[in-house]
C-alpha cells in the first residue's frame, strides 16, 4: 500500500516510474504548449509544482473535514486560490514569463496532474506524504517538461535557455547554436514536432522504469496502469474489479 | 517408387504465382526510371546527386533500424530505394544536401521502421519525409530553378516562380503561365526534380499498369476528380485543366504514391472512395489553401482514413443474410 512507502520513494517515484506526464500522462496539453522553450519549461514546471505542493498539503489537512460527495468543486477551489496567487506572483515579478506562457498559466487549475494527484493521493493520505508527494510530482512534471523542451527548442530554434535572463535575471541570454540557429527545423516547435518528442520521451520513460521492473505503461487495461494501487475510478469502478477477478 | 516423385503431395495452393515483393519492387523502380533520366536532363547533375544521397540514405537507415531493432533484414526487398527515389523526387534541386538524410531519415526510421517496417507504415514514408521538410525547412523547399540552366556559365541556375502559383493566377488576373502547355508536358518547368516530366511519369505509370503492378483505378479517379473541380474552378476553361493537372506533384503522386500497397485499401470500393478523397483535398488545397501545392498533404490524409475506408467497404460474404434480417430473426427468437 501507498501509506507503508517511505517519504524517499514517495519522493522519487514521481521522477520516473509514476512521472505524471511521461507514465501516468496526466497534463498533457500544458506539455505540449509550454515545451517550445527551456525557459517557458523551467517557469511553468516551477509554477505548476508550487501550485501541486500547496494544494496537496492544504488538501490532505482537510481530507476528513471535506465530504466525499462534493469533494471535486472543494479541491478546484482550493487549486484555483493557490493558481491565483502564483498568478499574481509571476505577474508581478517575472512578467517576461507571464507572457510567455499566457493563458496556460491560469489553466494550471484544470491542470489533471494537480486534481490527479489531489484525489489520488493527498485525498487519502497525511500531510507529510501529501507535500513530499507533491514535490516528486512536481520535480518529474518540470523534469519532463526540461527535457521535452531541450529536445524542441536546440532542433526547432537552434537555441537553449534564451530568454532566460527575465526569469532568473542576470545578463546570461542562454546559448546559441551555431548551424542550427540558421537552420532550424521548424516543425520541432510546432504541433507535431511536440507530439513526435512527446512519443520519443514517453518511450525512454517506459524503457527507464522498465528496467526497474515496473510494467510498461499501455492500453491494456487496469492492471498496466502506473497508478493502479491509487486509481479512484478502480476503486469505484466495477468493470476494473471483474476483469481483476478474471484475471 | 517412381510414380513418388512425379506427384508431390502438399498442402494448397499448389499454383504459385512468381511475384515476390523484391520483384514487385523492382518493376516500380523501372517504372521511376524514365522520371529519373528526365530529372538529370533538366536539373543537371546536382539532380543526380540528390538522388543518390536519398537512395543510399534510405538503404542505409534501413539496414541499420533493422539490425537495432534486431528484426529480420528486409533491405534486400529493394522497398527503401523506392522511398529513397520518390522523396528525391519530391525534393527541389536547389536544396542543402544536409536536408536530405533528415527527409531519409523521417521516411525510413520514424515512419516506417517504427511502426515495424514494410507493409506496416501508415503513412506513405516518402511523402512523410517530405512533409517533414517542408514544414521544417519551408523556404528551401520552396525555391524553384529553371530547367536546363545548370550548364554553360549559370552554373548555379535561375530561381524561377512556383509554376503552380503561376497557373493560379492564371484565373485572377488573366496572365498566361511562362510555360506552354507542350512545354508542361516535356517537362520544361520549374518544380521538383520528378514531377516536371508528364510523359516520362506516365510511361510509367503505363508499364506497371501493363505489369499489373498497380490497378489504374486509383490514379484515374483521383485525377478525374481535380479535373472536374478544376473544370469548375476554371470557368470551363479547358487548358486551366490541363495546366492543373500536368502542374505540381499531381501525376507523380497519383501514380505513385497514391497507389501504394500499404497505405491504399485493398477493396475496389474503398480504392475509388479514397482516389475521390485525395482528390477533393488536393483540389480544395489548391484552390481554396494558402499553400500552392496539396497532393502530399491529400495523399497522407487519406492514408490516415485507409483503415476505416475499409471497415466501411469490406464485402459481405457471398449468402450471408441482411442486416435487417439478421435483426428480424433476432427479435423473433
Amino acid at each position: 500500500m501507498a501509506e507503508k512507502k517511505s517519504l524517499g520513494k514517495e519522493l522519487t517515484k514521481g521522477i520516473i516510474i509514476e512521472n505524471p506526464v511521461l507514465r501516468l500522462v496526466l497534463g498533457t496539453c500544458p506539455t505540449l504548449a509550454t515545451s517550445t522553450s527551456v525557459t517557458g519549461a523551467i517557469g511553468m514546471g516551477l509554477s505548476a509544482s508550487i501550485v501541486l505542493i500547496c494544494s496537496n498539503i492544504v488538501i490532505s489537512a482537510l481530507r476528513k473535514v471535506i465530504p466525499a460527495k462534493v469533494r471535486i468543486p472543494a479541491y478546484i477551489v482550493v487549486i484555483a486560490s493557490f493558481v491565483t496567487i502564483v498568478q499574481m506572483l509571476v505577474k508581478a515579478f517575472v512578467p517576461v514569463l507571464d507572457e510567455q506562457l499566457g493563458v496556460y498559466l491560469p489553466l494550471i487549475v484544470v491542470n489533471c496532474i494537480i486534481l490527479g494527484r489531489a484525489e489520488a493521493f493527498a485525498g487519502k493520505n497525511g500531510v507529510l506524504a501529501s507535500a513530499v508527494d507533491g514535490l516528486g510530482m512536481g520535480i518529474g512534471f518540470t523534469v519532463a517538461l526540461f527535457v521535452m523542451a531541450t529536445i524542441r527548442e536546440i532542433l526547432g530554434a537552434g537555441t537553449f535557455l534564451a530568454g532566460i535572463s527575465g526569469l532568473i535575471g542576470g545578463s546570461f541570454d542562454g546559448f546559441s547554436i551555431p548551424f542550427l540557429n540558421e537552420n532550424p527545423m521548424l516543425i520541432f516547435i510546432l504541433a507535431p514536432g511536440g507530439f513526435f518528442t512527446y512519443g520519443l520521451v514517453m518511450a525512454l520513460a517506459n524503457k527507464l522504469a522498465e528496467s526497474k521492473g515496473k510494467p510498461k505503461a499501455e492500453l491494456k487495461g487496469c492492471e498496466n496502469c502506473p497508478m493502479a494501487k491509487s486509481c479512484a475510478i478502480r476503486a469505484t469502478d466495477e468493470s476494473c474489479e471483474k476483469k481483476e477477478v478474471e484475471a | 517408387m517412381a510414380l513418388n516423385n512425379k506427384l508431390v503431395v502438399s498442402a494448397s495452393p499448389h499454383d504459385r504465382t512468381h511475384k515476390t515483393v523484391r520483384n514487385i519492387m523492382l518493376d516500380v523502380i523501372i517504372a521511376l526510371v524514365p522520371a529519373l533520366i528526365a530529372s538529370v536532363v533538366f536539373f543537371g547533375p546536382r539532380a543526380l546527386l540528390i538522388e543518390c544521397i536519398a537512395v543510399g540514405t534510405c538503404v542505409i537507415f534501413e539496414y541499420f533500424s533493422r539490425v537495432v531493432m534486431n528484426r529480420d533484414q528486409t533491405v534486400g526487398d529493394l522497398s527503401a530505394v523506392i522511398t529513397g527515389l520518390l522523396l528525391a523526387f519530391n525534393l527541389p534541386v536547389s536544396i542543402p544536401l544536409w536536408m536530405v538524410p533528415i527527409g531519409s531519415a523521417v521516411a525510413i526510421v520514424v515512419t516506417k521502421q517504427f511502426f515495424g517496417g514494410i507493409g506496416q507504415n501508415f503513412v506513405n514514408p516518402a511523402i512523410a519525409g517530405r512533409i517533414v521538410l517542408l514544414a521544417s525547412f519551408p523556404v528551401a523547399m520552396s525555391t524553384w530553378t529553371a530547367p536546363l540552366t545548370w550548364s554553360g556559365s549559370n552554373l548555379d541556375g535561375m530561381t524561377s516562380a512556383s509554376p503552380l502559383a503561376d497557373i493560379h493566377s492564371m484565373i485572377s488576373s488573366g496572365v498566361a503561365p511562362e510555360a506552354t502547355l507542350t512545354e508542361m508536358l516535356v517537362g520544361w518547368r520549374a518544380g521538383c526534380l520528378g514531377e516536371t516530366c508528364a510523359i516520362a511519369i506516365l510511361l510509367g505509370g503505363l508499364y506497371l499498369v501493363i505489369r499489373k503492378v498497380i490497378s489504374p483505378t486509383i490514379p484515374l479517379i483521383y485525377i478525374g476528380t481535380v479535373a472536374l473541380f478544376m473544370l469548375v474552378a476554371g470557368k470551363g476553361d479547358l487548358s486551366f485543366v490541363a495546366y492543373e493537372l500536368l502542374g505540381g506533384g499531381l501525376l507523380l503522386g497519383a501514380i505513385f504514391m497514391a497507389t501504394d500497397y500499404t497505405t491504399s485499401p485493398i477493396t475496389f470500393k474503398g480504392k475509388i472512395i479514397f482516389a475521390i478523397g485525395c482528390g477533393v483535398i488536393t483540389s480544395l488545397i489548391r484552390i481554396f489553401g494558402n499553400l500552392p501545392e496539396g497532393v502530399s498533404y491529400s495523399i497522407i490524409i487519406m492514408n490516415i482514413l485507409v483503415p476505416l475506408i475499409e471497415n466501411i467497404t469490406l464485402p459481405k460474404p457471398f449468402g450471408t443474410p441482411k442486416k435487417e434480417k439478421k435483426e428480424k430473426e433476432a427479435k423473433k427468437s
